[in-house]
Protein backbone atom coordinates (compact mmCIF):
# COMPACT_ATOMS: atom_id res chain seq x y z
CA UNK A 1 0.00 0.00 0.00
CA UNK A 2 1.13 3.60 -0.44
CA UNK A 3 0.00 6.66 1.44
CA UNK A 4 0.63 10.29 1.14
CA UNK A 5 1.08 11.77 4.90
CA UNK A 6 0.76 15.13 5.53
CA UNK A 7 2.64 15.22 9.28
CA UNK A 8 2.93 18.10 11.91
CA UNK A 9 6.54 18.96 12.39
CA UNK A 10 7.68 20.91 15.29
CA UNK A 11 11.33 21.62 15.98
CA UNK A 12 10.75 22.20 19.72
CA UNK A 13 8.37 23.36 21.84
CA UNK A 14 8.41 27.22 20.89
CA UNK A 15 9.49 26.69 17.13
CA UNK A 16 6.56 27.40 14.96
CA UNK A 17 5.50 24.47 13.51
CA UNK A 18 3.63 22.96 10.26
CA UNK A 19 1.79 20.09 7.99
CA UNK A 20 4.51 18.81 5.89
CA UNK A 21 3.76 16.02 3.53
CA UNK A 22 5.58 12.84 3.15
CA UNK A 23 5.07 10.18 0.80
CA UNK A 24 5.68 6.11 1.90
CA UNK A 25 5.41 3.06 -0.55
CA UNK A 26 5.35 -0.42 0.24
CA UNK A 27 3.44 -0.76 2.91
CA UNK A 28 1.88 -4.16 4.23
CA UNK A 29 -1.94 -4.10 4.95
CA UNK A 30 -0.73 -6.16 7.96
CA UNK A 31 1.13 -3.32 9.64
CA UNK A 32 0.37 -1.41 12.38
CA UNK A 33 0.25 2.60 12.31
CA UNK A 34 3.16 2.91 13.70
CA UNK A 35 5.23 0.22 11.77
CA UNK A 36 4.14 2.34 8.72
CA UNK A 37 5.90 5.73 10.66
CA UNK A 38 8.50 3.54 11.07
CA UNK A 39 9.31 2.81 8.00
CA UNK A 40 8.67 6.62 7.18
CA UNK A 41 11.32 7.26 9.21
CA UNK A 42 13.79 5.11 8.52
CA UNK A 43 13.39 6.40 4.65
CA UNK A 44 13.72 10.02 6.48
CA UNK A 45 17.23 9.06 7.85
CA UNK A 46 18.91 6.78 5.25
CA UNK A 47 17.65 10.34 3.19
CA UNK A 48 19.75 12.19 5.63
CA UNK A 49 15.89 14.25 7.09
CA UNK A 50 15.10 14.01 10.45
CA UNK A 51 12.48 11.30 11.99
CA UNK A 52 8.96 12.33 12.49
CA UNK A 53 8.80 12.29 16.87
CA UNK A 54 5.66 10.69 18.43
CA UNK A 55 5.28 8.86 21.94
CA UNK A 56 4.53 5.29 22.16
CA UNK A 57 6.09 2.41 24.72
CA UNK A 58 4.24 -1.32 24.65
CA UNK A 59 2.35 -0.95 21.73
CA UNK A 60 -0.20 -3.30 22.18
CA UNK A 61 -2.86 -1.14 23.74
CA UNK A 62 -2.15 -0.93 27.47
CA UNK A 63 0.28 1.72 28.64
CA UNK A 64 -1.51 4.63 27.10
CA UNK A 65 1.99 6.32 25.76
CA UNK A 66 0.52 6.51 22.44
CA UNK A 67 -1.76 9.30 20.91
CA UNK A 68 -1.86 10.79 17.62
CA UNK A 69 -4.88 12.73 16.15
CA UNK A 70 -5.26 10.96 12.92
CA UNK A 71 -7.73 12.51 10.23
CA UNK A 72 -9.64 14.31 12.61
CA UNK A 73 -10.22 11.61 15.25
CA UNK A 74 -7.93 10.97 17.90
CA UNK A 75 -6.46 7.38 17.59
CA UNK A 76 -7.66 6.94 14.15
CA UNK A 77 -10.75 5.27 12.51
CA UNK A 78 -11.41 2.39 14.66
CA UNK A 79 -13.01 2.37 17.64
CA UNK A 80 -12.21 1.28 21.09
CA UNK A 81 -8.42 0.64 20.17
CA UNK A 82 -5.66 2.81 20.68
CA UNK A 83 -3.42 4.39 17.59
CA UNK A 84 -0.43 1.34 18.13
CA UNK A 85 -3.42 -0.96 17.98
CA UNK A 86 -4.49 0.88 14.64
CA UNK A 87 -3.56 -1.50 11.39
CA UNK A 88 -3.12 -0.34 7.67
CA UNK A 89 -5.44 -2.42 6.85
CA UNK A 90 -8.20 0.37 7.86
CA UNK A 91 -6.96 2.66 5.21
CA UNK A 92 -7.68 3.05 1.88
CA UNK A 93 -4.59 2.27 -0.45
CA UNK A 94 -3.25 5.57 -1.86
CA UNK A 95 -5.28 7.81 0.75
CA UNK A 96 -4.07 10.92 2.24
CA UNK A 97 -3.58 10.57 6.39
CA UNK A 98 -3.38 13.88 8.22
CA UNK A 99 -1.65 12.97 11.87
CA UNK A 100 -1.60 15.85 14.46
CA UNK A 101 -0.65 16.37 18.01
CA UNK A 102 -3.17 16.67 20.87
CA UNK A 103 -4.17 19.67 20.74
CA UNK A 104 -4.71 21.67 24.68
CA UNK A 105 -3.37 24.54 26.15
CA UNK A 106 -2.83 21.60 29.27
CA UNK A 107 -1.06 19.60 26.71
CA UNK A 108 1.35 21.60 25.17
CA UNK A 109 4.01 20.56 22.32
CA UNK A 110 6.93 19.87 22.61
CA UNK A 111 8.29 18.44 19.60
CA UNK A 112 6.57 17.12 15.97
CA UNK A 113 3.63 14.98 17.31
CA UNK A 114 4.90 14.47 20.90
CA UNK A 115 2.85 16.57 23.94
CA UNK A 116 3.75 17.06 27.63
CA UNK A 117 0.69 15.38 29.42
CA UNK A 118 2.14 16.08 32.30
CA UNK A 119 -0.85 17.95 33.45
CA UNK A 120 -2.43 14.70 33.84
CA UNK A 121 -0.53 13.52 36.49
CA UNK A 122 -0.40 16.89 38.44
CA UNK A 123 -4.70 15.63 38.67
CA UNK A 124 -3.60 12.25 40.04
CA UNK A 125 -0.81 14.05 42.52
CA UNK A 126 -3.76 16.26 43.78
CA UNK A 127 -5.97 12.98 44.89
CA UNK A 128 -6.26 10.59 42.83
CA UNK A 129 -4.80 8.40 45.39
CA UNK A 130 -6.07 5.80 48.95
CA UNK A 131 -3.77 6.35 52.00
CA UNK A 132 -3.09 3.71 53.88
CA UNK A 133 -0.68 2.73 56.74
CA UNK A 134 1.97 0.38 55.88
CA UNK A 135 2.46 -2.57 57.36
CA UNK A 136 1.53 -6.25 56.92
CA UNK A 137 -0.31 -7.60 53.76
CA UNK A 138 -4.20 -7.26 55.21
CA UNK A 139 -5.74 -10.35 54.04
CA UNK A 140 -7.45 -10.34 50.93
CA UNK A 141 -11.26 -10.82 51.77
CA UNK A 142 -10.83 -7.96 54.93
CA UNK A 143 -13.44 -5.93 53.20
CA UNK A 144 -16.23 -7.32 51.19
CA UNK A 145 -16.67 -5.28 47.84
CA UNK A 146 -19.54 -5.96 46.21
CA UNK A 147 -19.48 -7.94 42.87
CA UNK A 148 -21.18 -4.77 40.50
CA UNK A 149 -19.03 -2.19 42.46
CA UNK A 150 -15.74 -3.75 41.82
CA UNK A 151 -17.01 -4.15 38.16
CA UNK A 152 -17.60 -0.85 38.02
CA UNK A 153 -14.64 0.73 39.62
CA UNK A 154 -12.60 -1.93 37.23
CA UNK A 155 -14.42 -0.57 34.25
CA UNK A 156 -13.53 3.21 35.58
CA UNK A 157 -9.74 1.99 36.03
CA UNK A 158 -9.21 0.69 32.65
CA UNK A 159 -8.75 4.52 32.06
CA UNK A 160 -5.13 4.05 30.64
CA UNK A 161 -4.47 8.11 31.09
CA UNK A 162 -3.67 8.67 27.19
CA UNK A 163 -5.49 11.97 26.61
CA UNK A 164 -7.82 11.05 23.97
CA UNK A 165 -10.66 12.40 25.37
CA UNK A 166 -8.81 16.24 25.72
CA UNK A 167 -8.23 15.74 22.34
CA UNK A 168 -11.87 14.67 21.02
CA UNK A 169 -13.36 17.18 23.25
CA UNK A 170 -14.51 20.51 21.45
CA UNK A 171 -13.54 22.42 24.98
CA UNK A 172 -10.31 20.31 25.44
CA UNK A 173 -11.80 19.22 28.85
CA UNK A 174 -10.58 16.18 30.73
CA UNK A 175 -13.99 15.95 32.58
CA UNK A 176 -13.54 11.82 31.32
CA UNK A 177 -9.99 11.42 32.23
CA UNK A 178 -11.21 13.04 36.58
CA UNK A 179 -14.24 11.49 35.84
CA UNK A 180 -12.83 7.84 35.80
CA UNK A 181 -10.35 8.72 38.25
CA UNK A 182 -12.23 9.97 40.85
CA UNK A 183 -15.01 6.98 40.14
CA UNK A 184 -13.01 3.85 40.21
CA UNK A 185 -11.46 5.12 43.87
CA UNK A 186 -14.76 5.94 45.26
CA UNK A 187 -16.93 3.25 44.27
CA UNK A 188 -14.72 1.01 46.18
CA UNK A 189 -14.95 1.24 50.30
CA UNK A 190 -11.01 1.67 50.33
CA UNK A 191 -11.81 4.74 48.51
CA UNK A 192 -14.54 6.32 50.05
CA UNK A 193 -12.51 7.53 53.31
CA UNK A 194 -11.43 10.25 51.34
CA UNK A 195 -13.75 10.95 48.66
CA UNK A 196 -15.18 14.14 49.12
CA UNK A 197 -11.66 15.30 49.48
CA UNK A 198 -10.20 13.76 46.77
CA UNK A 199 -13.51 15.19 44.21
CA UNK A 200 -12.21 18.79 45.52
CA UNK A 201 -8.49 18.80 44.93
CA UNK A 202 -8.87 17.04 41.50
CA UNK A 203 -11.16 18.93 40.15
CA UNK A 204 -9.21 22.24 41.51
CA UNK A 205 -6.26 21.09 40.27
CA UNK A 206 -8.13 20.25 36.94
CA UNK A 207 -9.07 23.85 36.85
CA UNK A 208 -5.68 25.48 37.52
CA UNK A 209 -4.30 23.69 34.66
CA UNK A 210 -6.32 25.67 31.86
CA UNK A 211 -8.49 22.77 30.82
CA UNK A 212 -11.99 23.34 29.22
CA UNK A 213 -15.32 23.05 30.78
CA UNK A 214 -17.32 19.79 29.44
CA UNK A 215 -20.04 20.28 27.70
CA UNK A 216 -21.96 17.14 27.62
CA UNK A 217 -21.07 16.22 23.74
CA UNK A 218 -19.93 12.97 24.73
CA UNK A 219 -16.93 12.36 22.30
CA UNK A 220 -14.79 11.44 24.73
CA UNK A 221 -16.80 8.29 25.26
CA UNK A 222 -16.98 7.81 21.60
CA UNK A 223 -12.86 8.08 21.38
CA UNK A 224 -11.88 6.59 24.24
CA UNK A 225 -9.60 3.72 23.86
CA UNK A 226 -11.05 2.08 26.73
CA UNK A 227 -15.01 2.56 26.21
CA UNK A 228 -14.83 4.49 29.55
CA UNK A 229 -18.43 5.75 30.02
CA UNK A 230 -19.35 9.41 30.58
CA UNK A 231 -21.74 8.02 33.64
CA UNK A 232 -18.09 8.38 35.51
CA UNK A 233 -18.52 12.29 34.86
CA UNK A 234 -22.03 12.42 36.20
CA UNK A 235 -20.78 10.32 39.06
CA UNK A 236 -17.95 12.75 39.66
CA UNK A 237 -20.11 16.29 39.25
CA UNK A 238 -22.67 14.20 42.23
CA UNK A 239 -19.78 13.31 44.55
CA UNK A 240 -18.44 17.20 44.01
CA UNK A 241 -21.52 18.64 44.35
CA UNK A 242 -22.68 16.78 47.48
CA UNK A 243 -18.72 17.55 48.86
CA UNK A 244 -19.26 21.02 48.28
CA UNK A 245 -22.85 21.27 49.95
CA UNK A 246 -22.29 19.51 52.85
CA UNK A 247 -18.37 19.19 53.52
CA UNK A 248 -17.33 20.64 57.04
CA UNK A 249 -15.45 23.73 56.66
CA UNK A 250 -11.75 22.69 57.36
CA UNK A 251 -9.90 23.52 60.54
CA UNK A 252 -7.13 26.05 60.18
CA UNK A 253 -4.41 26.13 62.33
CA UNK A 254 -5.35 28.97 64.30
CA UNK A 255 -8.80 26.89 65.34
CA UNK A 256 -7.00 24.02 66.84
CA UNK A 257 -4.60 26.09 69.03
CA UNK B 1 -18.24 34.22 40.44
CA UNK B 2 -15.62 33.90 37.82
CA UNK B 3 -13.50 31.68 40.61
CA UNK B 4 -16.27 29.45 40.90
CA UNK B 5 -14.91 26.03 40.00
CA UNK B 6 -15.40 24.42 36.59
CA UNK B 7 -18.49 22.49 38.04
CA UNK B 8 -19.69 25.20 40.04
CA UNK B 9 -20.28 27.03 37.29
CA UNK B 10 -21.78 24.57 34.94
CA UNK B 11 -24.16 24.00 38.40
CA UNK B 12 -25.58 27.00 38.19
CA UNK B 13 -26.02 27.06 34.17
CA UNK B 14 -28.06 24.12 34.58
CA UNK B 15 -30.03 25.02 37.42
CA UNK B 16 -30.92 28.39 35.50
CA UNK B 17 -31.40 26.53 32.80
CA UNK B 18 -33.85 24.43 33.68
CA UNK B 19 -35.82 26.81 35.69
CA UNK B 20 -35.58 28.85 32.44
CA UNK B 21 -37.35 25.65 30.85
CA UNK B 22 -40.23 25.46 32.90
CA UNK B 23 -40.72 28.93 32.56
CA UNK B 24 -41.18 27.96 28.86
CA UNK B 25 -43.42 26.00 29.42
CA UNK B 26 -46.13 28.80 31.11
CA UNK B 27 -45.26 31.14 28.59
CA UNK B 28 -46.83 28.76 25.81
CA UNK B 29 -50.08 28.33 27.13
CA UNK B 30 -50.43 32.05 27.34
CA UNK B 31 -49.49 31.85 23.38
CA UNK B 32 -51.73 29.16 22.85
CA UNK B 33 -54.21 31.34 24.28
CA UNK B 34 -53.88 33.54 20.73
CA UNK B 35 -55.87 30.70 18.74
CA UNK B 36 -58.71 30.95 20.96
CA UNK B 37 -61.53 32.58 18.56
CA UNK B 38 -62.65 35.25 20.96
CA UNK B 39 -61.17 38.51 20.11
CA UNK B 40 -57.95 38.09 22.03
CA UNK B 41 -60.18 38.01 25.19
CA UNK B 42 -58.55 34.98 26.96
CA UNK B 43 -54.82 35.93 25.91
CA UNK B 44 -55.27 39.72 26.92
CA UNK B 45 -57.07 38.60 30.65
CA UNK B 46 -53.58 35.68 30.90
CA UNK B 47 -51.14 39.18 30.21
CA UNK B 48 -52.80 41.46 32.14
CA UNK B 49 -52.79 38.76 35.16
CA UNK B 50 -48.82 38.26 34.11
CA UNK B 51 -48.44 41.60 34.17
CA UNK B 52 -50.01 42.78 37.86
CA UNK B 53 -50.33 40.22 40.11
CA UNK B 54 -47.81 40.55 42.80
CA UNK B 55 -46.16 37.26 43.04
CA UNK B 56 -45.98 36.98 38.86
CA UNK B 57 -44.07 40.17 39.77
CA UNK B 58 -41.40 39.02 42.07
CA UNK B 59 -41.32 35.86 39.83
CA UNK B 60 -40.24 38.16 37.00
CA UNK B 61 -37.28 39.13 39.05
CA UNK B 62 -36.65 35.38 39.42
CA UNK B 63 -36.82 35.23 36.07
CA UNK B 64 -34.21 37.54 34.95
CA UNK B 65 -31.94 36.38 37.40
CA UNK B 66 -32.18 32.90 35.76
CA UNK B 67 -31.72 34.65 32.58
CA UNK B 68 -28.57 36.86 33.92
CA UNK B 69 -26.82 33.28 35.48
CA UNK B 70 -27.53 31.29 32.59
CA UNK B 71 -26.38 34.06 29.72
CA UNK B 72 -23.49 35.09 32.25
CA UNK B 73 -21.85 32.01 32.89
CA UNK B 74 -22.40 30.57 29.30
CA UNK B 75 -20.37 33.55 27.83
CA UNK B 76 -17.85 33.03 30.58
CA UNK B 77 -17.65 28.74 30.35
CA UNK B 78 -17.44 29.53 26.34
CA UNK B 79 -14.76 31.71 26.73
CA UNK B 80 -12.93 29.69 29.02
CA UNK B 81 -13.31 26.71 26.75
CA UNK B 82 -12.08 28.76 23.59
CA UNK B 83 -8.87 29.12 25.48
CA UNK B 84 -8.52 25.83 26.44
CA UNK B 85 -7.42 24.92 22.73
CA UNK B 86 -5.59 28.01 21.28
CA UNK B 87 -3.77 26.45 18.33
CA UNK B 88 -6.87 24.42 16.28
CA UNK B 89 -6.78 21.26 14.41
CA UNK B 90 -6.11 21.38 10.59
CA UNK B 91 -8.60 19.05 10.18
CA UNK B 92 -11.55 19.25 12.17
CA UNK B 93 -13.32 16.67 14.52
CA UNK B 94 -15.02 13.68 13.32
CA UNK B 95 -15.93 12.49 16.69
CA UNK B 96 -19.22 10.78 16.92
CA UNK B 97 -21.06 13.16 19.59
CA UNK B 98 -24.48 13.93 20.61
CA UNK B 99 -27.17 15.42 18.54
CA UNK B 100 -26.04 19.49 17.74
CA UNK B 101 -24.40 19.54 21.28
CA UNK B 102 -20.94 21.01 19.70
CA UNK B 103 -23.42 24.29 18.62
CA UNK B 104 -25.13 25.17 21.62
CA UNK B 105 -22.78 27.99 21.87
CA UNK B 106 -24.24 29.09 18.79
CA UNK B 107 -27.74 28.42 18.77
CA UNK B 108 -27.76 29.95 22.50
CA UNK B 109 -26.29 33.53 20.92
CA UNK B 110 -29.31 33.31 18.26
CA UNK B 111 -32.31 32.78 21.16
CA UNK B 112 -30.17 35.78 22.82
CA UNK B 113 -31.00 37.81 19.73
CA UNK B 114 -34.51 36.71 19.65
CA UNK B 115 -34.42 37.33 23.12
CA UNK B 116 -33.96 40.96 22.61
CA UNK B 117 -35.87 41.56 19.56
CA UNK B 118 -38.72 40.20 21.73
CA UNK B 119 -37.67 42.63 24.46
CA UNK B 120 -38.12 45.37 22.61
CA UNK B 121 -41.57 44.05 21.13
CA UNK B 122 -43.30 43.10 24.12
CA UNK B 123 -41.60 43.75 27.07
CA UNK B 124 -40.73 47.73 26.65
CA UNK B 125 -44.43 48.23 26.23
CA UNK B 126 -45.21 46.83 28.75
CA UNK B 127 -42.93 48.68 31.43
CA UNK B 128 -43.81 51.49 30.01
CA UNK B 129 -40.48 52.59 28.11
CA UNK B 130 -42.41 52.91 24.59
CA UNK B 131 -45.37 55.23 24.63
CA UNK B 132 -48.81 53.63 22.52
CA UNK B 133 -49.21 55.48 18.98
CA UNK B 134 -51.26 58.50 19.32
CA UNK B 135 -55.03 58.38 19.31
CA UNK B 136 -54.74 54.69 21.46
CA UNK B 137 -54.96 55.16 25.44
CA UNK B 138 -53.09 51.99 26.22
CA UNK B 139 -51.22 49.12 24.51
CA UNK B 140 -52.91 46.03 23.10
CA UNK B 141 -50.69 42.64 23.72
CA UNK B 142 -52.96 40.82 21.32
CA UNK B 143 -53.24 43.50 18.54
CA UNK B 144 -49.72 44.09 18.39
CA UNK B 145 -49.04 40.27 18.02
CA UNK B 146 -51.50 40.36 15.29
CA UNK B 147 -49.67 43.00 13.96
CA UNK B 148 -46.40 41.85 14.15
CA UNK B 149 -47.53 38.33 12.60
CA UNK B 150 -48.88 39.79 9.93
CA UNK B 151 -46.04 40.50 8.35
CA UNK B 152 -44.69 37.00 7.00
CA UNK B 153 -40.62 38.00 7.42
CA UNK B 154 -41.27 38.75 11.08
CA UNK B 155 -42.87 35.44 11.56
CA UNK B 156 -40.48 33.59 10.08
CA UNK B 157 -37.66 35.11 11.96
CA UNK B 158 -40.03 34.49 14.34
CA UNK B 159 -40.58 30.62 13.44
CA UNK B 160 -36.27 30.21 12.72
CA UNK B 161 -35.41 31.34 16.04
CA UNK B 162 -38.42 28.95 17.80
CA UNK B 163 -36.39 26.02 15.80
CA UNK B 164 -32.87 27.17 16.85
CA UNK B 165 -34.27 27.40 20.63
CA UNK B 166 -35.98 23.29 20.01
CA UNK B 167 -32.13 22.35 19.01
CA UNK B 168 -30.82 23.98 21.71
CA UNK B 169 -33.01 22.55 24.26
CA UNK B 170 -32.66 19.08 23.05
CA UNK B 171 -29.42 18.74 23.86
CA UNK B 172 -29.97 21.46 26.80
CA UNK B 173 -32.27 18.94 29.20
CA UNK B 174 -30.23 15.54 29.39
CA UNK B 175 -26.94 17.67 29.70
CA UNK B 176 -28.14 19.58 32.67
CA UNK B 177 -29.11 16.18 34.01
CA UNK B 178 -25.66 14.84 32.71
CA UNK B 179 -24.06 17.69 34.56
CA UNK B 180 -26.13 17.79 38.14
CA UNK B 181 -25.35 14.33 37.86
CA UNK B 182 -28.47 12.57 38.13
CA UNK B 183 -27.12 10.59 34.70
CA UNK B 184 -28.46 7.00 35.99
CA UNK B 185 -28.23 3.83 34.12
CA UNK B 186 -32.25 3.44 34.03
CA UNK B 187 -33.45 6.56 33.34
CA UNK B 188 -30.89 8.47 30.81
CA UNK B 189 -32.71 6.95 28.02
CA UNK B 190 -35.90 8.08 29.17
CA UNK B 191 -34.29 11.85 29.75
CA UNK B 192 -33.45 12.09 26.44
CA UNK B 193 -36.08 11.00 24.65
CA UNK B 194 -38.51 13.30 27.20
CA UNK B 195 -35.95 16.25 26.65
CA UNK B 196 -36.71 15.45 22.68
CA UNK B 197 -40.12 15.59 22.98
CA UNK B 198 -40.37 18.32 24.86
CA UNK B 199 -38.00 20.22 22.62
CA UNK B 200 -40.22 19.28 19.79
CA UNK B 201 -43.10 20.68 21.95
CA UNK B 202 -42.03 23.95 22.93
CA UNK B 203 -40.61 24.96 18.60
CA UNK B 204 -43.92 23.70 17.47
CA UNK B 205 -46.15 25.06 20.01
CA UNK B 206 -44.50 28.81 19.79
CA UNK B 207 -44.19 28.04 15.89
CA UNK B 208 -48.15 27.42 15.34
CA UNK B 209 -49.10 30.85 16.93
CA UNK B 210 -47.29 32.66 13.93
CA UNK B 211 -48.41 30.14 11.11
CA UNK B 212 -52.11 30.31 12.62
CA UNK B 213 -52.26 33.96 11.96
CA UNK B 214 -50.92 34.06 9.08
CA UNK B 215 -52.85 31.36 7.52
CA UNK B 216 -56.10 31.90 9.63
CA UNK B 217 -56.73 35.13 10.34
CA UNK B 218 -56.24 37.37 7.67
Amino acid sequence: MKFTLKIWRQKNATAKGEMISYDVAGISPDSSFFEMLDTLNQNLVMTGGEPVAFDHDCREGICGTCSLYINGRPHGPVKGVTTCQLHMRSFVDGDTIHIEPWRAKAFPVIRDLVVDRSAFDKIIQAGGYVSVNTGGVPDANTIPVPKEKSEAAMDAAACIGCGACVAACSNAAAMLFIGAKVSHLALLPQGKVEAAMRVQKMVACLDELGFGLCSNTYACEAECPKGISVANIARMNRQFIGAKLFSEKEKTVRDSL
Amino acid sequence: MLLYSSITKKVFMALAGLFLISFLCVHLGINLMLLKDDGGRAFTEAATFMGTNALIKIFEIVLFAGFFIHIFFGLLVSGQNKSARPSPYAVSNHSETAPFSKYMFHTGIIVLIFLAIHFFDFYFIKIGLVAPPPGVPAHDFYHRTLLLFSSPWYSLLYITCFVVLGIHLNHAIQSAIQTLGWNHSKYMDAVKVIGSVYSCTIAAGFTLVPLFILFFRR
